[in-house]
């Protein structure tokens, strides 16, 4: 049960503009520990919602969500906010770097939001997460001199900034040649198996899911497989 | 709080150019507002000036008038007739009974700044075979000096010299031009009784107002008693200033009744100066008001595009643990850093303009004292117009930057 990092019990949603259609339909799973989990299936089959869901950032839903064993329903929004910076790393299909800080103002952000270290502690830990994705020679350019493939590494980066307990991507590697998407694949195995952090993809690149320890097919808002 | 500013300062340096924009439509309604309140006041100060300086908060007077209790009224016993035969005038004089103890009653009271006697006496001039109507004001020199500016207002000669000279007199400006008069000579005075002295100008005066200064002449009040043939206690009328200029209707009326004398205060009479600075004040604050607004404007408007602009990077501040209220925060923060600089440049500005008038020549016959445009630099209005500034500022940033705090980051992050 501890070991649970992440428990979904039934959730469901539906949109209702202009008519109402259910999108998810009690979806329960659980990601353990340092598991390493992809989301596939069809376009428009949910899996972007549900990771939505499961980020906090949309509340608008039925069932329950624990992360960490904390209920997130019905929490306020500061809450929410909170267990995000300190719980949950995104990464995202594009990039979404602040185009006006630096490479390492990006990733340390979080961190300072969070508090947990000084600001020099702070810089000295980015400096480490960025060395490791071997970032750090970029560290002073601007978000907007890189390219493709290391935007997404900063945005890595950022994302383990604060020890998260599960990291969260939407297609990380969507917009990625093969080759980068490879290095992605790589730096996230790592992840999972050095640190101990749980990864949960959403994904429809098959190649990718196939290698993650457990793949979540999704159907018409149901978990099939 | 710290990490938000520093945000806030980021996102503004991005956009710097639209941020400085903002911030001179600020440091310009700031710059107007404190040198249009500054010129103004500085005006009111000098108008009112003219004819305040030199009032007694509260005059007390004896007026000639009718006697309440006429002849006939004595015999109202109604059973008989009252006949009234060969009724004299009483030789009232116009001073004041008892006004030595009154002002030694005046002196100990903690409301009162000044108290100054003086005497009028209505005289001639001979020049020629022509008389010229003139009045002769017998003042306290060096209460005169201290209290109500006297000396400010002396064009030529010394003050010091009325005061302690015996027969001498000031003459005001228009009077000694008709009289061709100039310091040292000698004029001859003719009172109402008939009496004729010889009095040596001392020094001309000029108040600005025409007509008084073609009558009006101050002399030291032993002469102008010596003058009129009459005791060293004989007094007219009485000036009080007082330490709060408002208490003066309220004063005037108790000694009025106290004393049994007439009592006039500043606020009755002239109160068409207080209208005038009233009105002159509100024009100036309503054009201030309104630029601020304008400048208010402006910066919704920079906020809202800059919010617009920035909704990628709202919602990744939001999905990397920044709440609706830190976002909120930020985009406040940075309206108020636009506010505090448009603001202190505006005073800095405000104060560089009102230098500028302050050294605008501006001479004219009527105010000697005056050299150039007057300036009021009472900090007053630099704080008003930096807490409109503000406040401004704060509301025009409290709408875009509420909306942003509503910004949903699904919707931003999915949409694209």
């Amino acid at each position: 049960m501890s070991t649970n990092v992440l428990e979904v019990r039934k959730v469901s949603k539906s949109f209702h503009d202009p008519v109402t259609v259910p999108v998810l339909r009690e979806v329960s799973l659980d990601v353990r520990r340092g598991e390493f989990v992809s989301i596939t299936g069809k376009s428009g089959c949910g899996k972007s919602t549900l990771l939505y869901i499961l980020s906090t950032m949309d509340t608008d839903y039925e069932g329950e969500v624990t992360i960490d064993g904390e209920a997130t329903r019905g929490l306020p929004g500061s809450r929410l906010a909170e267990i995000r910076n300190e719980k949950i790393g995104f990464v995202f299909q594009f990039h979404y770097l602040l185009a006006e800080f630096s490479v390492l103002k990006n990733v340390m952000l979080p961190g300072l939001k969070l508090g947990r270290y000084t600001a020099e502690e702070v810089e000295h830990r980015a400096m480490e997460r960025l060395r490791e994705l071997d970032m750090h020679d970029h560290a002073v350019k601007s978000a907007n001199q890189l390219s493709g493939g290391q935007k997404q590494r900063v945005a890595i980066a950022r994302s383990l900034i604060n020890d998260p307990l599960i990291i969260m991507g939407d297609e990380p590697t969507g917009n990625l040649d093969s080759r980068n998407s490879d290095i992605v694949f790589d730096i996230f195995k790592h992840i999972a198996s050095q640190h101990r952090q749980s990864l949960l993809v959403v994904t429809h690149d098959n190649d990718f899911a196939a290698r993650t320890d457990r793949t979540i097919v999704m159907d018409d808002g149901r978990v099939v497989g | 709080m710290k990490l938000l500013l520093s945000i806030a300062v980021t996102l503004l340096r991005a956009k710097l150019r639209q941020s400085i924009v903002a911030a001179v439509g600020v440091m310009f309604s700031i710059t107007m507002f404190v040198t249009l309140l500054g010129f103004m006041n500085g005006l009111n100060d000098l108008l009112d000036g003219l004819i305040l300086n030199r009032t007694p908060h509260i005059r007390l007077y004896n007026e000639l008038q009718a006697s309440p209790r006429q002849p006939i009224e004595y015999g109202t016993d109604s059973t008989t007739h009252a006949f009234i035969r060969s009724v004299k005038p009483k030789d009232e004089l116009p001073r004041l009974r008892n006004a030595t103890a009154i002002m030694d009653v005046l002196e100990k009271d903690p409301r009162v700044l000044a108290v100054s006697p003086r005497l009028v006496a209505q005289v001639f001039f001979n020049v020629g075979t022509v008389d010229l109507n003139g009045q002769v004001n017998g003042i306290d020199v060096m209460q005169e000096i201290r209290y109500y500016k006297f000396a400010d207002y002396l064009v030529a000669g010394d003050p010091q010299d009325l005061a302690t000279g015996n027969n001498t007199i000031v003459l005001g400006k228009g009077l000694a031009d008709m009289m061709e008069a100039g310091i040292g000579e000698v004029v001859q005075v003719t009172t109402a009784s008939g009496e004729r002295t010889m009095l040596r100008v001392s020094g001309i005066f000029q108040s600005g107002i025409a007509d008084y200064d073609k009558v009006q002449c101050y002399a030291n009040i032993k002469t102008v008693q010596k003058l009129l043939a009459r005791p060293g206690s004989y007094y007219t009328d009485i000036n009080v200033k007082l330490h709060d200029l408002l208490l003066a209707p309220a004063m005037a009326k108790e000694l009025a009744a106290r004393f049994d004398v007439d009592a006039v205060d500043i606020q009755t009479a002239n109160a068409q100066f207080e209208t005038g600075s009233d009105i002159r004040n509100i024009i100036s604050y309503a054009v201030g008001i309104v630029l601020l607004v304008v400048a208010g404007f402006g910066i919704y408007n920079i906020l809202n595009m800059m919010i617009f602009e920035k909704l990628d990077a709202i919602a990744i501040l939001k999905a990397t643990g920044f709440s609706g209220s830190d976002v909120q925060r930020i985009f406040l923060l940075l309206s108020m850093i636009i506010g505090v600089v448009g603001g202190v440049s505006g005073l800095l500005g405000g104060f560089a303009m009102q230098n500028v008038i302050d050294n605008i020549p501006f001479v004219t016959a009527a105010l000697p004292t005056v050299k150039t445009f007057p300036i009021d630099y009472n900090p007053k209005y630099y704080i008003i117009a930096v807490s409109f500034a503000l406040i401004t500022t704060w509301v025009a940033g409290w709408f875009p930057a509420r909306k942003a705090s509503q910004v949903d980051p699904v919707e931003i992050i999915r949409g694209k």
